[in-house]
């Protein structure tokens, strides 16, 4: 488990961070530029001494400012995926990946250059300079290379920046792989909400230096009060969900979870795999009785716990289906279909307008349940 | 080597021995130098960087006569360099070499101290993350990506040694086959009555010898730079 408390000030900015990551996460740190975020993780892999506070790595104090302990860089044993890949101009993959690899070979259970060559697809790349490979190849070996040197944690500062929009959502999937198959904890940094959604466990919600939240996925995407924070425009509530069944004819997938069966155009995965979808509150619409000859293919029937006023034309209500579900209608709406908290509504969600390039696929049970804590 | 005479040849090879240990003293030092002035904030760092450039502004006859006063056989430095390890420095090829060292170190600082302004921090900062010590990180990252540059200073320290004149003169005089190296031989033919025909050989030879050095430091350099560019 990795402990931190923290204060640091850069000129006028202050870093004032709280928060304990558990065991085989990934945790996203998610807030916008300028909130604090690679400041955080620079603190704890020691390319920044903050000015007061503790780090930890379960029992192995990292920092420790009354104690003065400052593990150096190196000894820290943290992998670091930088948002410009920093891979050795002057080495060949094969050299950048094995450069970290820990001498000692009796280190347990550390993965050697098969394992991740065969994981990240680097094999065709190895006798390779770092130049000649395209931003997704860069940062698939800057993964592996900081995986080789067998780090305890993993930090990632927007590994996805620096990759073209196009191939962004391509190196996800070798992220989610890695976790399954090395079971090391991640902390990912980042500002765009569909790559929590598509990785995360947790989330830490950073503003101006400070930790506003911090929570399952699930839980702070279903929370009204912090939309400002997460994102005005694609807030919503993210729903965990099994892939049950397929509709061959239609071209229909179908994710059973609490409050029922949901259905999303074009989606064929693989039946029994844990699902998250992200349903936009803009995209959900209500009625107060059971809609009939609707070309709405997603009904469910749910009851009104939260109103979020807020100035302007719309706002946001909490709806519970059996899982929380969010819906954006405007105060008018509000007003002539006499809505308050426990009435009862139909919410309505076109099956086409869910995203399928944002369903978390792979999604581990552990967005659900965390791990027991290990010594 | 039928086309220069043996009185030439002798010249070259001196001049090329010598500019050869001037680079080889020089190098670490410079190197050493360099990273303090660029990578680290110290008291006195406007001080050593001011005496860092001494060589270049002051006349190299005073540096001749500061290394004659600490290596001559009763300097501080001389004195116990011969009465302990037997070597002579006054006179001989090796205070040339000493002589051209100090005119070069600046020039060396300041090539070396341009790369080390020019490496992105961030690769030793990932090897550093990766389990590597400084020490190592300097080693196997620092030096090869900064290695265009040890090139070129290299080559402006071997450039400056062969044109080196004044300190060499003052410090280890125009011993033939000991201490006259290209300018001082060239400067011996032109004091010499009807001299001028071999002074302009002597003056081609390092013409070429220069340009020499020159060409094939930009061919290094340019293939490593290809090798560490990112």
């Amino acid at each position: 488990m990795l402990s931190v408390n923290i204060t640091q000030a850069f000129g006028s900015f202050r870093l004032e961070t709280q928060f304990e990551v558990e065991e085989g996460s990934i945790t996203a740190i998610f807030g916008k530029s300028g909130a604090g975020k690679t400041s955080t993780i620079n603190a704890i892999a020691g390319l920044t001494r903050p000015d007061v506070g503790v780090i930890q790595i379960g029992n192995t104090t990292l920092f420790d400012q009354n104690l003065r302990i400052n593990l150096p860089i190196y000894k820290r044993q943290i992998g670091y995926v930088f948002q410009d890949d920093r891979l050795f101009p002057h080495m060949t993959v094969r050299n950048n990946l094995i450069y970290g690899t820990p001498k000692n070979r009796d280190v347990a259970n550390s993965l050697n250059l098969t394992d991740i060559t065969g994981l990240l697809e680097l094999a065709p790349l190895l006798e390779r300079r770092p130049r000649t490979l395209s931003g997704g190849e860069k940062q698939r070996v800057a993964i592996g290379r900081a995986l080789l040197s067998n780090p305890k944690l993993l930090l990632m500062d927007e590994p996805l920046a620096s990759i073209d929009v196009q191939h962004r959502f391509e190196i996800l999937p070798f992220i989610q792989r890695v976790r399954e198959k090395t079971g090391i904890t991640i902390i990912y940094v980042t500002h765009a909400l569909e790559e929590v959604i598509f990785i995360a466990d947790q989330i830490i919600l950073l503003s101006e230096g400070q930790v506003t939240a911090q929570g399952t996925v699930e839980e702070i995407m279903s929370r009204l009060d912090l939309h400002p924070m997460t994102s005005r425009f694609d807030a919503g509530a993210v729903i965990s969900a099994i892939y049950s069944g397929y509709d061959r004819e239609f071209d229909l997938g179908e994710l059973s979870f609490d409050g029922g069966t949901l259905r999303i155009a074009g989606l064929n995965a693989e039946i029994g795999i844990h699902l998250r979808a992200h349903i936009r509150a803009r995209d959900v619409s209500l009625m107060l009785d059971k809609p009939k000859d609707t070309s709405v293919l997603n009904v469910f029937k749910g009851e009104l716990i939260e109103i979020r006023h807020e100035d302007g034309p719309q706002l946001d209500l909490l709806i519970n289906i059996g899982t929380p579900l969010i819906a954006r209608i405007t105060r008018k709406s509000l007003n002539d279909l006499n809505l308050d908290i426990g009435s009862k509504v139909y919410a309505m969600i076109k099956a086409v307008a869910i995203d399928r390039k944002t369903l978390g696929i792979n999604v581990s049970p552990l967005s659900k349940k965390i791990k027991p804590k290990k010594d | 080597m039928t086309i220069l005479s043996p009185l030439e040849y002798e010249v070259v090879l001196l001049s090329v021995q010598v500019a050869t240990w001037s680079v080889l003293i020089s190098m670490p030092l410079s190197l050493a130098t360099a990273w303090l002035l660029s990578r680290r904030q110290f008291y006195g760092h406007l001080i050593v960087d001011g005496l860092v450039h001494l060589p270049m502004v002051i006349p190299p006859v005073v540096v001749g006569y500061v290394l004659l006063i600490l290596f001559g056989r009763q300097g501080p430095i001389g004195g116990f360099l011969s009465e302990v390890l037997g070597i002579t420095i006054a006179f001989t090829w090796k205070g040339a070499a000493i002589a051209s060292a100090v005119m070069a170190f600046p020039l060396m600082v300041r090539a070396i101290r341009l790369s080390f302004q020019a490496i992105d921090e961030g690769l030793e900062e990932a090897a550093a993350t990766l389990g590597a010590s400084p020490f190592r990180v300097f080693f196997t990252i620092t030096i090869p990506i900064i290695s265009p540059g040890l090139i070129a200073a290299a080559i402006l320290g071997f450039a400056r040694s062969l044109g080196e004149f004044g300190a060499t003169i003052t410090f280890v005089s125009n011993i033939p086959g000991e201490t006259r190296t290209l300018p001082l031989a060239l400067f011996t033919l032109i004091q010499t009555p009807g001299g001028d025909a071999a002074a302009v050989r002597l003056l081609s030879i390092s013409v070429i010898l220069a340009l020499g050095a020159l060409i094939a430091s930009e061919y290094l350099a340019r293939r490593i730079t290809r090798q560490v560019k990112r």
